[in-house]
């Protein structure tokens, strides 16, 4: 119900944080919207013993075109996201996804930057940053550097992040009127996906598909790409939605139900990015 | 550590460990009790209050992380007695039975206000969908914000000279 | 014009906007100052024996006054089961011992007092607990084999049964027959209040307790016999109550402990659970697993009905034991079947002990007789509504008995039905149902009818009786004091709209009062539906008692015969016949001598609300996932005293049978542990998986009390709950499916189709 004691520290600068994670070692996390981090501290699944809050970091909020890429920073939260004409305009797909994250008062707190760091393998937006082949970029005690999506999710809740380092920066290519799609099944509208399949039209002329919940981390479905490269038609492609995960079975879905799911919103989710079909609601057409 | 906010229109300082949380800090330090809490996994929304012009679940905020905030509970909504729009459509439309969510879904629905003014029947249900309620099946807490929506900008608003609640 | 009937707002919700409601752990009652917190250690094995508890550690964490084991509690004796019949075997322990059993996870084996509320769970955490596991016993199947006996001295998993199973040729003259398992799945009550409870003793060696509960009379004298106290030295008072919906029935044994612990440390005590705490310590809903059969002509007329009934009651039998025995009266429900057999067998298990629910035990003889005349009419061709109009009780204004021996009041089942069809415009539903059909539409229409009928007032433990006492004071306003208990129903402002219909005082200057022990001790609680057809009725008859005894007083003062005085309600007094104005007030009538009135308001009998609801949805057949779009009720509670406050009530029960439906289960693993501990698991129903109800009105009163009112707390879930099952099963019968349990999940559906496609039985 309520966290085990710990030391809080504020900081206002990037470098300030990095080096109060030098400082305070493994056992310090970072706080930005603390929307992934407290709720598994007060049920006690986490106990770190120092929080560095950093939502303050000016620095760190921001939508900006860089190139052909759009700079996201890690602060921004999820309503600021999903507001940003600049997002709007360069890659939906993010805002729109990141208008499907839980509810209006978690938007409001939770960031980006956060859960990319969370790892979650049923997280709506690191599913959408990996189909677009975003970069990661951290920064830490020997300084920044740049990692690409596909080699940052490593597994259950563990990312590539050395000690000390923190994510700082997203950043995504400007898909611009490009075709995008995020179809999400859950039971409840504010639930986590059971399965979500996000799809979109890259400027290289490419496809990226990624599924939220089919595995230990939220997974490229590499297959369903490789086969729309090669001209295969969206119903072969989705087909392969399946391969390389490993859907676990709970109770809100088991293994099998789960990679039907995998296939069928790959599938409504390509079709929606190509322009076949409307995006499907949670709901019907009731008011 | 020393917190300093801004609570209803009102400055405070007062000693708080790094884990207390928002909620609590209200209910237990300030005896602002109409902030409720009633589960442990952000879900219910019956936290909810306004901090710097948003909703947010007061059990998943840190007090500290609210310093140099401006705070507003469902005590601070109403100016000199008289009932904010949102609490007046709440009452008009029986928007609440028990009670316990209310206050939550109350700031809830001023956020959605202040983000939508002119909303759907569906727009209302997506916005409260952080907000459970056992008692009334949202029929008629969907009807008060509908209701509310009429009387024009300051449902979305709460009284304060500086706060605006933004989008 | 009477002010019965009109839409008054509420009189309680200036208050709860503004301040907020008042609820246990918000008291700042000054008894409870320098109160030390409680934190209970729980088990987190289901079944299993206690080898050690160490508190070492935890004594000498921060801000630890002391920390209790089995040990500690000095003469405190186990409490008994709750209910007469039940093997004392059944006994609970107040903290399982060293050497004893766990039989749940959530059962009690510490308690931590500490001076701050955060230094509790600190502390819980460092009382070390080993338990040796046993096999869990998750499900009545398993407990019924009798393999691992929970209770030695019980010596047997069954707790109790009611009835005989059915002759072997019931059905043997039905040329139709169909059977069909069927499961009324296990949920959570979840108010979004938890449990809560604190208390405080006096210099005068009285204990004033305050719990959220829905009857604080009974409470009392729960807490009084556990703890061996002279009920006189108990004073209880429940705040104000943030939902209950029947798990808050009956004191737990927490709050119990609370007034114990504060006795020992010499301190107020406060404890409030964490919703985790709640999900598997309060009291859950339903767990049936059924199975009916249902047998008749190729014509629809049902000749036979026979439901089998198995109660899982959790751990430590309480009154989930005997609800099976309201669901074997309302077995017939609506219907006139020549032959009903119902019967129960209940068995203990090792999940959280199972407790009333709105509806407690109705819901489920409606959902299983609705499913068996849905199947019955998909085995013989013919649409559900003509099959219930072929077997329902015809209208009826006077008492009549059913084939499962229960004595209905009034009521008129085919109207309703035909008015829920009409609303929602049936014909219309099915001609689109066809349309989708015929087209193969990805998004297909279901249509679920159900009709139903429900007992409420029923002795739970009061009678059908309720009291009243009414003061009318020299400044004009009025006092009600009610031995009901309302969390969210809206006593204050209807029993208030009561009194002024009677006297003119208008509504805002009633008070209306209730759960508090000293002022008011004897009362029933609020539960079964039965506020306002005892209670209400009650304050009814208060004031007119009053009315007569200010009658005889004015006739005094005005030197008048009583005969020719009349009220006066545009003055809130009497006058001479003919001159309003001119006479008396009630205020000025109890300046000199109290005008009050206590009085006891006995009902005949319990009323039978009842209704029909029309469900549809929209089913999305890759996917298995359904929707609903659209509710349409009759719901009819005989004569509505305050509409907008009725149809509140039918809202929310509404929801509650939709989240059972489609939603709503509590799981366990073959060990035992739960699943859905909290309300990220458990899908507790949200306001968009919902649409907005379409109500219908219609109102069939009961003569069983003078206001012509039934109960209408639990109806709503009663008929939502198998309109809705029925309408998912209905989206894909064109596949196929004939049934799928509840909740109707989207993976449910789903293999339901592939398993129809593939031939498979369904």
């Amino acid at each position: 119900m309520i966290p085990a004691p710990f030391d809080y520290v504020r900081v206002s600068t990037v470098d300030e944080a990095v080096a109060a994670l030098a400082e305070h070692g493994e056992d310090a996390k970072i706080l930005a919207g603390g929307h992934s981090l407290l709720p598994i501290m007060k049920l006690r699944l986490a106990v770190p013993s120092v929080l560095i809050d950093i939502s303050g970091v000016e620095e760190l909020s921001y939508v900006r075109v860089e190139g052909d890429e759009v700079a996201i920073g890690a602060t921004t939260r999820h309503h600021e996201l999903e507001k940003s004409e600049v997002a709007q305009a360069e890659v939906p797909l993010l805002p729109h996804v990141a208008s499907r994250v839980g509810d209006p008062q978690v938007r409001h707190k939770g960031t980006l930057g956060g859960t990319v760091a969370h790892c979650d393998p049923a997280s709506d937006l690191p599913t959408a940053l990996l189909a677009l082949g975003a970069t990661v970029v951290v920064q830490g005690p020997s300084g920044r550097r740049s990692i690409p999506i596909t080699e940052f999710f490593l597994g259950f809740f563990e990312t590539a992040m050395e000690e000390g380092e923190l994510v700082v920066e997203l950043r995504v290519p400007r898909t611009g009127a490009g075709g995008w799609a995020y179809e999400k099944f859950t039971r409840r509208e504010n639930d986590w996906p059971i399965v979500a399949a996000a799809a979109v039209h890259l400027p290289d002329g490419s496809t990226g598909v990624a599924l939220a919940n089919m595995g230990g981390v939220v997974l490229k479905a590499t297959a369903v790409e490789a086969a729309l490269a090669e001209g295969k038609s969206i119903e072969e492609a989705a087909e392969l939605a399946t391969e390389g995960t490993s859907p676990s079975s709970d109770m809100h879905a088991d293994a099998e139900y789960r990679s039907h799911l995998a296939r069928l919103l790959t599938k409504r989710a390509l079709k929606v990015a190509a322009g076949e079909t409307e995006a499907s609601t949670a709901e019907s057409t009731a008011a | 550590m020393q917190v300093s906010m801004t609570v209803n229109g009102q400055q405070r300082t007062d000693e708080v460990e790094p884990r207390t949380l928002l909620a609590h800090h209200l209910r237990d330090n300030l005896g602002l009790t109409a902030t409720n809490i009633g589960c442990d996994s952000t879900s219910c929304g019956a936290c909810t209050v306004i901090v710097d012009g948003l909703t947010v679940k007061s059990c998943t905020v840190l007090a500290l992380q609210a310093e140099g905030s401006e705070v507003t509970t469902l005590e601070g909504l109403s100016t000199d007695g008289e009932l904010h729009p949102v609490q007046a459509a709440f009452r008009s439309e029986h928007g609440l039975q028990c009670g316990f969510c209310t206050s939550g879904m109350v700031m809830a629905a001023v956020g959605v206000l202040a983000d939508n003014p002119n909303p759907t029947d569906r727009e209302v249900r997506e916005g409260i969908e952080g907000n459970l309620c056992r008692c009334t099946g949202y029929h008629n807490i969907v009807r008060a914000v509908l209701k509310a929506a009429e009387s024009g900008p300051a449902a979305g608003q709460v009284p304060s000279a500086k706060q605006e609640v933004t989008a | 014009m009477s002010i019965l009937g009109t839409r008054v707002v509420r009189t309680e919700d200036p208050l709860f906007l503004t301040r907020g409601a008042v609820y246990t752990d918000d008291l700042t009652d000054e008894r409870l100052t320098g109160a030390l917190h409680a934190t209970f250690v729980r088990s987190n094995v289901a079944h299993g024996t206690v080898t050690s508890v160490d508190a070492s550690a935890a004594r000498e964490a921060p801000g630890v006054v002391a920390v209790y084991t089995a040990e500690d509690l000095g003469d405190l004796q186990p409490v008994p089961p709750p209910l007469p019949f039940l093997d004392p075997g059944f006994a609970r322990p107040w903290l399982v011992p060293v050497g004893g059993r766990v039989h749940f996870v959530g059962d009690l084996v510490a308690v931590v007092l500490t001076e701050e509320r955060y230094q509790g769970e600190d502390a819980a955490e460092q009382v070390v607990v080993d338990i040796d596991p046993l096999p869990a016993v998750v499900t009545t199947k398993a407990a019924a084999t009798d393999e691992t006996v929970l209770f030695p001295e019980v010596g047997t998993n069954k707790v109790a049964a009611f009835g005989e199973p059915a002759p072997e040729d019931f059905f043997a003259d039905c040329e139709v027959v169909v059977r069909r398992e069927i499961v009324n799945q296990r949920v959570a009550a979840a108010p979004l209040e938890t449990r809560a409870a604190s208390a405080a003793w006096g210099e005068d060696g009285r204990v004033t307790i305050w719990c959220t509960n829905q009857g604080a009379q009974q409470a009392k004298g729960q807490i009084a016999g556990w703890l061996g106290l002279d009920p006189s030295l108990v004073h209880l008072i429940t705040p104000d109550v943030g939902g209950g919906f029947g798990a808050k029935i009956g004191a737990d044994q927490e709050y119990a402990f609370v007034a114990w612990l504060a006795q020992q440390s010499g301190r107020p005590v406060r404890w409030t659970e964490s919703r985790s705490e709640n999900m598997t310590g309060m009291l859950q809903g339903r767990a049936q697993d059924q199975v009916v059969t249902i047998g008749g002509t190729r014509d629809g007329k049902v000749t036979a009905y026979s439901l089998e009934v198995t109660q899982d009651c959790g751990a430590y039998p309480r009154i989930g034991t005997v609800l099976p025995t309201l669901t074997m009266l309302m077995a017939a429900a609506v219907y006139d079947i020549p032959k009903v057999h119902a019967q129960a067998t209940c068995y203990t298990t090792n999940g959280t002990s199972i407790g009333a629910y709105r509806g407690a035990g109705r819901p489920e003889a409606t959902a299983a007789v609705e499913r068996a005349m849905d199947l019955f009419a998909a085995e013989i061709g013919m649409d559900p509504a003509e099959v219930r109009r072929i077997n329902f009780i015809p209208a009826f204004t006077e008492p009549v008995q059913t084939s499962s021996g229960a004595t209905y009041d009034s009521g008129d089942y085919e109207a309703a039905l035909d008015r829920v069809l009409d609303a929602a415009g049936y014909a219309e539903l099915r001609a689109e149902q066809a349309r989708r059909r015929e087209r193969g539409d990805v998004r297909q229409l279901g249509i679920g009818i159900s009709a139903y009928v429900e007992i409420t007032g029923a002795d739970s433990g009061h009678g059908t009786a309720e009291n009243a006492q009414l003061e009318v004071h020299p400044d004009g306003t009025a006092t009600v004091l009610t031995g009901t208990s309302p969390h969210g129903q809206g006593h204050a402002t209807t029993w208030a709209m009561l009194a002024s219909e009677q006297l003119g005082i208008p509504v805002e200057k009633i008070t209306v009062l209730h759960g508090d022990t000293d002022r008011i001790p004897d009362g029933g609680g609020t539960m079964g539906s039965r506020s306002l057809q005892q209670g209400g009725a009650a304050v009814h008859q208060a004031a007119v008692e009053l009315v007569e005894v200010a009658r005889k007083r004015a006739a005094e003062l005005l030197e008048a015969n009583p005969d020719d005085l009349e009220v006066d309600l545009a003055n809130a007094g009497l006058s001479v016949k003919g001159t309003p104005g001119t006479g008396v007030t009630w205020a000025q009538l109890a300046a000199d001598e109290q005008l009050i009135v206590q009085t006891t308001f006995t009902a005949n009998a319990p009323t039978f609300p009842f209704g029909a609801h029309v469900a549809v949805v929209e089913t999305d057949v890759e996917s298995g996932k359904a929707v609903v779009t659209r509710l349409v009720t009759v719901d009819d509670a005989g004569t509505i005293i305050n509409p907008l406050l009725a149809e509140g009530q039918r809202h929310g029960g509404i929801a509650q049978g939709v989240g059972q439906a489609l939603l709503e289960e509590i799981l366990y693993d073959e060990d035992g542990n739960p699943q859905t501990s909290t309300f990220a698991d458990y899908p507790f129903v949200s306001a968009t998986e919902l649409p907005s109800f379409e109500l219908v009105e219609m109102a069939t009163p009961t003569p069983m009390n003078p206001l012509g009112a039934k109960g209408i707390g639990e109806a709503g879930t009663i008929g939502s709950t198998p309109a809705v099952q029925s309408a998912v099963v209905d989206s894909v019968a064109h596949l196929g499916v004939r049934h799928v349990d509840m909740p109707a999940t989207s993976m449910r559906v789903w293999r339901a189709i592939q398993d129809a496609q593939k031939g498979s039985t369904n």
